[in-house]
């Protein structure tokens, strides 16, 4: 085994996450954690065994003879509407008569421990009545089954342009699904209160949307459900909306039974009965000049949306919105069909559609690049986004790094030199080939659907000078508890352990967004600088008031109040309890909506993004053309970060997008059968990166950049845009392929597995 | 009764042997650091780590994941979860570690990475960088990309190459790498009674690793037969013949300083088997009857030409040839209530070249597409014997019956050995699954057999020859 180097430390000491104590000892409490109330039942979810069909008969009565389970539940047993989809409501939570595909939930066994549940659930006999099954985009394309209309946008003519181009190529793409693969899987825990009120503590990215739907299945208003998120054991997008039936299924079987149920779904169910990231099928049209500029582009993009909506058209839109990824091109001509499927129904996955847009293009690059005989780079390079371009849906980039950041990875890595190494390796290894491809990407923040882009910070400060801060941001794992503790202590000058963040509650801070599009800091964060400034405000005017003086600038910092660098006589606790003896308020909720933001559905232009990050990658792989094993040697990476406001954590989301990038286009590989039986349902059977397939060299430079305004503290969002750097990685094995076999055809079909390498290295 | 110590405390239970551990530690004794991450040793965030008592009275610590390990095995260890590595009021070194370097993203795999980590840290003697980060190759991690994690082993394996006085164990006390009670565990351990393992008509389960993957729920309701209790272990070599017991495990084969001297190469062969966790548990014949058609230690042990002891349950023993052990699809030669005691077969000797070989989607700690070893016999610059396997080709680990009878005699050239692999295709008959297609397949199978020859004899042979 060869020793992995170590990766370079570029990070400055930073508040460390502050999580991290309870896990290194095992003591974060996680939803299967929880110490169980009195009576607490357990649940197991009966699945679907077809894709698509009707239930003709089902049998519960051996499950139901089983000694320890209380009642099974289905459709019948809903109070509300049978009705979980968020977007459009196509989806029910338990089917009642159609199955659209395998693994859909029927019912649930209710039982005095999960082991009885599962007993009990393998006794239940349903039999069938199949119908044709769909798997693939195209085909439900060609049946003209969508699951909502298709989505274009357009910039220029790109008619016209095409016949000026002095280079047109066309082709084929295609990107599988992923599997999220959070290693806690999805659970909920919910608990009678009095009154019919019922407390769901859920693994959720979105307690709203947990809330809202709850109510709306359980047939109650929304204010009695009150959901608690403590943490994710990593969500990635798949319990943005997924989290949800799950916990509506434990807070229905609460409403009936009237006892806690805590329903934690196993892995094989979990792999079975979520959707993943969509698998597209998509075609390209380039155009380029004589100087390699890329004139006119088209892409029809066929989403495989599974069985349902769920959050698919705005992962559609997404895709549009970075079809062009860091390039400016004139003339743009991007659709995408929303394809229904007999999968289950495919859902928010880090990146959101934009990874998939981005693959095409670098695709089409790649081919062109091929093809008229130039490194791929140089196209990249050449197309580079410039200030004051336009994106096809009518924003106006600004601020951009995309020169930048490449500029500065060609300088720092040395570009050139690797180009050099690589070339003379090949030259002498017959068995062992180095491939090497650039990456560059350009990611808008904001949620794209302009209304969900606000947050509110509950801050409280209580008698004993203690700090309590509730907002809506839900902790997965990127850090923003971290963040959130730093602005607050910061504001208020206060030690860490003076401030305290409370779990997400919906009752604390209501109608949120989901912790999602790399937005949660920056949302809840400026929620939360408003909050501590308006209280602030106040304990400054019980100071004047107190004091005879003016101390409406006095700063906080080191517990002290001062002013002009000056101690005043009171320190915080002093100042606190003086303004509760004035009866001022010191507990505020600050509202903050993004401004600036908009766009037009009808015209598909507008600007619906804060702003981009950008980034550059350079990737050198090593492929061995005996076995078709290839090896990752360096990742090398300016990024983008803007101001960073806790390096080591956002180092730590660079890293850990660009592992699941590398994953999506390596070894992850979705397989179901033609009959929509999921194939890969395991962890051995759906590989996911460990810790000898991540790069020998992962080296990441923060671009010297100014940051952005409505990037909270200038510091930019981080959690998506990485992932997209593993894109890279797929052009980078190809190039190695092509090294060993100058009869391949390149394909555009990631993964590329090692099956995939090694057909193409002995492709005739 | 299950007698064992669990981190600090005794520990006499009357659940089932057949239990997991995991289970028994989460949901009886509510130590709930230890994570459910997929129930089938593929995550290890479930890992513990298990503590045996060794003749020198130290405890020997090995990690292991307890979802897939019956209650039952831990009868008279000491097993040490997450929260029997914890310090009072502060961090113990490979928690700090952690910390220091933000290897902690969402935090439900962190546990696992501690336990495996603390369990180099109480084996390792001399460590190494490369031993530090294997020690946590079974912990797999969906947040960080793994970076961050490295550098905290980066960190811890500095620290523990720091001199210590003392005694070892006292050494890593005092530095705060493990809680003080660890002194106290060798004389713990001492005074639990060796119970007598149940034996019968249960399932007989060795490390668990395959059945537990399977059929949990089965077994935690069903007695189980524990071979770890039955004592079948032991590696033995006289005349050069090597006889291995039923229930050595894959590590203490990988460990054994003989097998090292046969195998040059056996500590590379034996990281592509599985992870440390599953190497300390799983047991090399444990690997045969599961009869995966891929299962790497049946086709490493095809190519040594194995002999297999069988016993019956009146303790009757015959002999069989490994490679006549397998029928069909999961069908071998043992009858109802026989099992292998025990397998053989001659070390290799100078004239003699061994190979493995494994290909798999993820490069480590994955199931292979196709397999494949080879034992070759050389004469005066030809080939007097050749044993060769396939796995992932067949309904069947497949020895090459006619392929080496083709070489015998041959030399080593690309025309013979492309030749050769003429007849190997058309023994094998692979089909289209999720570990490849059939033509993949094929095609892998030609890769490897060639490869084979290109690790040994490369000035005889050449990859573009050969394929060409």
């Amino acid at each position: 085994m060869e020793t992995k180097s170590k990766t370079q430390k570029k990070q400055r000491p930073t508040l460390p996450n502050i999580d991290s104590f309870t896990h290194v000892r095992g003591q974060s409490l996680f939803v299967d954690d929880m110490t169980l109330q009195e009576g607490t039942l357990h649940a197991a979810i009966i699945g679907s065994t077809i894709a698509h069909g009707y239930i003709t008969q089902i049998d519960y009565a051996e499950a139901e003879k089983l000694a320890g389970v209380i009642k099974i539940f289905t459709a019948n047993d809903i109070r509300g509407e049978n009705q979980i989809g968020g977007i459009i409501p196509d989806e029910p939570l338990f089917a009642e008569k159609d199955i659209h595909f395998w693994g859909q939930p029927i019912g649930m066994i209710i039982a005095e421990s999960d082991f009885i549940a599962r007993k009990a659930r393998s006794l239940v006999k349903i039999q069938y009545e199949e119908l044709p099954v769909i798997t693939t985009a195209k085909e439900a394309k060609d049946k003209g089954q969508f699951v909502a209309g298709s989505r274009t946008f357009q910039l220029g003519d790109c008619e016209q342009a095409f016949k000026n181009c002095e280079y047109i190529f066309e082709g084929e793409t295609f990107s599988n699904g992923q599997e999220h693969l959070y290693l806690e899987t999805q659970g909920a825990y919910a608990v009678p209160m009095e009154n019919g009120n019922i407390k769901i503590t859920s693994s959720t990215q979105g307690p709203t949307a947990v809330q809202r739907t709850a109510a709306r299945v359980l047939g109650i208003p929304m204010h009695k459900i009150e959901v608690e998120v403590i943490r994710l054991g990593g969500g990635f997008g798949g319990k943005e909306d997924q989290a949800t039936p799950w916990a509506v299924m434990a807070a229905l079987a609460t409403q009936v039974l009237n006892q806690p149920v805590k329903l934690v779904l196993n892995r094989h169910d979990d792999l079975h009965m979520t959707g993943k990231r969509h698998p597209y099928e998509s075609s390209f049209k380039i155009g380029l000049n004589k100087e390699l500029k890329i004139m006119a582009y088209q892409a029809e993009f066929l989403q495989n949306a599974g069985a349902a909506a769920d959050l698919s058209p705005a992962i559609a839109e997404r895709t549009l919105f970075h079809s062009t990824n860091a390039y400016f091109v004139p003339n743009v001509q991007t659709s995408v069909y929303q394809c229904k499927t007999n999968l289950p129904p495919n859902t928010a996955f880090r990146g959101f559609g934009g990874p998939q847009g981005m693959y095409v293009i670098e695709s089409a690059i790649a081919l062109a690049a091929r093809e008229i005989g130039v490194p791929a780079h140089r196209i990249q390079e050449i197309n580079l986004l410039q200030e004051g371009d336009e994106f096809s849906y009518g924003q106006i980039a600004k601020q951009v790094e995309a020169q930048n950041s490449w500029q500065k990875a060609k300088q720092s890595y040395q570009l050139q030199k690797l180009e050099e190494e690589v070339a003379a390796f090949n030259k002498q290894n017959d068995q062992l080939k180095k491939g090497l491809a650039l990456m560059p990407i350009a990611f808008g923040i904001s949620f794209t659907n302009t209304r969900m882009n606000h947050a509110r910070a509950l801050v409280h400060i209580y008698e004993d000078g203690s700090v309590g801060i509730s907002t809506a941001a839900v902790e997965m794992g990127q850090g923003v508890n971290t963040k959130m503790l730093q602005i607050a202590s910061e504001q208020f000058g206060l030690p860490l352990h003076k401030v305290k963040l409370e779990p997400t509650n919906t009752t604390r801070v209501a109608n949120t967004s989901p912790s999602a599009a790399s937005a949660t800091a920056d949302l809840n964060g400026k929620a939360l600088q408003r909050a501590c400034k308006v209280l602030k405000a106040r304990l400054c005017l019980a100071a004047s008031q107190h004091l005879n003086i003016d101390a409406s600038d006095a700063e906080f910092h080191n517990e002290q109040v001062l002013i002009k660098d000056k101690p005043l006589s009171l320190d915080w606790y002093q100042l606190v309890t003086e303004a509760l003896n004035q009866r001022i308020c010191l507990s505020e909720n600050s509202h903050y909506a993004t401004p600036e933001i908009h766009f037009d559905k009808g015209e598909e232009k507008g600007h619906p993004f804060a702003y981009h990050v950008y980034g550059t990658a350079i990737i050198t792989c090593t492929l061995d053309c005996i076995r078709g094993r290839y090896n990752i040697d360096a990742v090398q990476i300016v990024h983008d970060y803007g101001q960073s406001m806790n390096e080591g954590i956002d180092l730590g989301q660079v890293e850990g997008g660009l592992a699941q990038g590398i994953g999506w286009m390596t070894m992850e590989e979705i397989a179901y059968g033609a009959d929509g039986r999921l194939h890969s349902n395991a962890l051995s059977t759906y590989k996911v990166p460990d810790l000898f397939s991540t790069p020998d060299i992962l080296d990441t430079i923060a671009l010297d950049s100014l940051g952005h305004e409505m990037a909270i503290k200038k510091s930019k969002a981080v959690g998506e845009p990485p992932l997209m750097y593993g894109i890279g990685v797929y052009f980078a094995i190809q190039n190695a392929i092509s090294a060993f076999n100058p009869k391949y055809t390149p394909q555009f079909n990631s993964p590329m597995t090692p099956e995939k390498a090694l057909m193409s290295l002995y492709e005739k | 009764m299950i007698t064992f110590l669990l981190n600090n405390e005794l520990i006499e239970t009357e659940q089932k042997a057949g239990m997991t551990l995991l289970d028994f530690v989460r949901y009886n004794r509510r130590k709930k650091g230890s994570k459910i991450g997929c129930r089938e040793g593929d995550c290890g965030a479930c890992t513990v780590l298990v503590g045996t008592l060794q003749q020198d009275g130290q405890v020997s610590y090995r990690s292991i994941t307890s979802c897939i390990s019956p209650l039952g095995n831990a009868n008279g260890k000491h097993i040490v979860t997450i929260e029997g590595t914890n310090l009072d009021g502060k961090l113990s070194r490979a928690q700090q570690a952690m910390y220091d370097n933000y290897a902690t993203q969402c935090g439900f795999c962190t546990p696992g990475f501690v336990v495996s980590l603390t369990g180099y840290c109480l084996r390792e003697t001399i460590p190494t960088k490369e031993g530090i980060l294997d020690a946590i190759s079974g912990n797999i991690c969906r947040c960080t990309g793994y970076k961050s994690i490295e550098r905290a082993a980066e960190q811890l394996y500095q620290e523990l190459l720091l001199p210590s006085s003392n005694g070892r164990q006292s050494h890593l006390i005092a530095k705060g790498f493990i809680p003080e009670y660890f002194a106290t565990i060798p004389e713990r351990l001492a005074k639990i009674k060796d119970n007598d393992a149940p034996r019968g008509k249960e399932t007989p389960v060795a490390g668990g690793t395959d059945l537990y993957v399977r059929h949990a729920d089965r077994l935690t309701e069903e007695a189980v037969s524990l071979f770890q209790a039955q004592h079948l272990g032991g590696i033995t070599i006289k005349n050069g013949l090597c006889t291995i017991g039923a229930g050595v495990t894959a590590t203490e084969f990988m460990e054994h300083p003989d097998m090292n001297l046969a195998f040059p190469n056996l500590r590379q062969h034996l990281l592509l088997l599985s992870s440390e966790p599953i190497r300390n548990m799983a047991s090399l014949a444990g690997n045969f009857v599961n009869a995966s058609p891929i299962g790497d230690m049946s086709i490493f042990f095809l190519a040594l030409d194995a002999q297999l002891q069988i016993e019956n349950k009146e303790g009757k023993q015959r002999v069989l040839p490994f490679r006549s052990f397998y029928k069909t699809y999961k069908v071998y030669d043992l009858q109802e209530g026989e099992f292998i005691r025990s397998f053989s077969f001659k070390l290799p000797t100078a004239a003699q070249h061994f190979n493995f070989e494994k290909v798999c989607k993820r490069q480590h700690l994955d199931i292979a597409s196709v397999n494949s070893a080879a034992l070759i016999t050389l004469e005066d610059d030809r080939i007097a014997d050749i044993h060769c396997a396939l796995g992932g080709v067949a309904a069947i680990p497949l020895y090459l019956e006619k392929t080496c009878q083709f070489l015998k005699g041959s030399d080593i050239s690309p025309k013979s050995i492309a030749a050769a692999n003429d007849v190997l295709q058309s023994e094998i008959s692979p089909i289209s699954d999720v570990r490849g297609s059939a033509d993949y397949k094929r095609l892998l199978a030609r890769q490897l057999f060639f490869a084979h020859f290109l690790q040994h004899f490369p000035n005889q042979v050449s990859l573009s020859a050969l394929t060409s």
